[in-house]
């Protein structure tokens, strides 16, 4: 779920949006080589297939749905910087074109699930490969508990934003505790579908996985 | 670039004065607006009022319709349902209303809620609804945007289609075999597949990268030369946000 306008104060939404702008250009620096102009189709369709993923549902429990979020996925299979580049196309679109998400709420949105979700749950990703087998089921487990950690972590950015600029007066502790409750068992969702994915690419393409190391299968550069 | 007349389902074709307004006037007219009604102190309900107002006129100066806006607004269902349940959770005095004593601030906390994302909302339909997406990403340019940036919204917004289309197809697929997903312990073979996909869209960009390689592209996508906006379109675009924030800043004044 996208942050709506008007739930953090515009001081604070502001403040986001110019954080992210900066982190959005830095990423975009970052990536340099290969995320060049020349390959921009490449990380188009990867944008592409991010926003469909979200759009299509799958049942978690009787009467509950939900949808993938992306982060780590994105992240682990085209590294943690042009992730969050991908993520925050997506979310820009989302917002002015499909009109997902506040227009205000954009740099706390980007925040939280470009930032914290795909770098950070990509951080997170390489601490846990260290104490993985070291082949691709180790890929794959790092991936899928990256991702069931990254869902509540987007979340607790949602409360830092809340502790700096929220606009109610219910208490922090009560949207700690209805936050974390929900996100927890997204995460499970999140984390159980990322590492199935991520395990399909690297049993038939490892060398499309950014974040795989070399056990995991050969490497090979496709583009030059 | 991006697909020559593609229209997106939040694009309502027309040729209204709001429709003709150059893109980077309109979006930037957009977040001063909706950052103007986030500003506004939410005792100021008049304020609001008159947000709606401004936004409402634009809408049907655009012919957007109300059906057209109105289900665009469902979107918002779930946030409206979050939003009623704050009086119940909020501290402070209660009110009692209908024999249930409910938080007076958490009421004020709800209706802030409600009407500022309710026009924020306005404002991306009324934005989205009249600027189509080559438009909107020629617009973004002209904002100074980076390219690559920009470039890769072109490409997502034209393949996404094509990306979904796989995944309705697989689901189709999968169905015909007898996959009847129930819950999370189901997610294997559409996991799978969202692998498959994924590696697919990975190599329909390079056959896209080459195609384009071999067509002379060197990292460069022709585009037309954008239409500078005049001052006179600044000034008309700027009227809507100018005036949301003389209204906030009166709204201040008099609380």
């Amino acid at each position: 779920m996208h942050i709506p306008d008007g739930f953090i104060n515009g001081a604070t939404s502001a403040g986001f949006g110019v954080a992210a702008a900066g982190g959005l250009g830095a990423a975009i620096k970052q990536t340099g080589r290969y995320l060049s102009e020349r390959q921009v189709p490449l990380a188009g369709l990867v944008a592409a297939f991010v926003f469909a993923a979200q759009m299509v549902n799958f049942p978690v429990s009787i009467g509950v749905s939900g949808h993938l979020l992306g982060g780590v996925l994105a992240a682990v299979l085209i590294g943690p910087w042009a992730a969050f580049v991908v993520l925050s196309v997506v979310l820009i679109v989302q917002g002015m074109v499909f009109a997902d998400g506040g227009l205000s709420a954009l740099g706390l949105n980007i925040f939280n699930m470009g930032f914290i979700g795909a770098v950070g749950g990509y951080a997170i990703y390489r601490m846990l490969l260290r104490v993985m087998p070291k082949d691709g089921r180790g890929v794959t487990l790092a991936a899928g508990i990256a991702a069931g950690i990254a869902v509540p972590l987007s979340a607790m950015g949602f409360l830092l934003q809340y502790i700096i600029g929220g606009t109610t007066t219910v208490a922090t502790g009560t949207v700690f505790t209805a936050l974390l409750g929900t996100h927890l068992l997204i995460g499970i969702g999140e984390g159980v579908i990322t590492a199935l994915v991520v395990g399909a690419v690297v049993r038939s393409r490892p060398d499309l996985v950014y974040g795989a190391p070399d056990y995991a299968g050969q490497r090979t550069e496709v583009l030059t | 670039m991006a697909g020559g007349g593609h229209v997106h389902a939040l694009y309502r074709h027309g040729d209204s004065p709001v429709h003709r307004l150059r893109p980077q006037v309109k979006i930037a007219a957009a977040f001063l607006f909706v950052f103007a009604v986030v500003a506004t102190p939410r005792e100021a309900v008049w304020a609001f009022l008159i947000y709606a107002a401004i936004l409402l006129t634009l809408a049907t100066w655009a012919r957007l319709g109300a059906r057209f806006v109105g289900t665009r607004m469902l979107i918002e269902t779930p946030f409206i349902i979050a939003a009623l349940l704050i009086p119940f959770f909020a501290a402070g005095e209660t009110v009692t209303v209908l024999g249930v004593d409910l938080s007076r601030s958490g009421l004020w906390d709800m209706w802030n809620i409600l009407a500022k994302a309710t026009l924020g909302l306005l404002t991306s339909i009324v934005l989205a609804g009249t600027t189509d997406i080559p438009s909107m990403l020629r617009g973004f340019e002209a904002l100074r945007v980076p390219r690559v940036l920009t470039a890769i919204m072109g490409f997502m917004i034209r393949y996404l289609d094509v990306v979904l289309g796989e995944f309705r197809r697989m689901r189709v697929a999968m169905q015909s075999r007898g996959h009847n997903p129930r819950w999370l312990g189901h997610a294997k073979p559409y996991a799978t597949s969202a692998g498959l996909i994924f590696v697919r869209s990975y190599e329909r960009g390079e056959r896209v990268y080459l195609a384009m390689a071999s067509r002379g592209y060197t990292g460069q996508m022709p585009t037309r030369p954008g239409d500078t906006a005049t001052i006179q379109q600044w000034a008309v675009a700027m009227l809507a946000p100018v005036t949301a924030w003389v209204v906030a800043a009166a709204a201040w004044w008099s609380m």
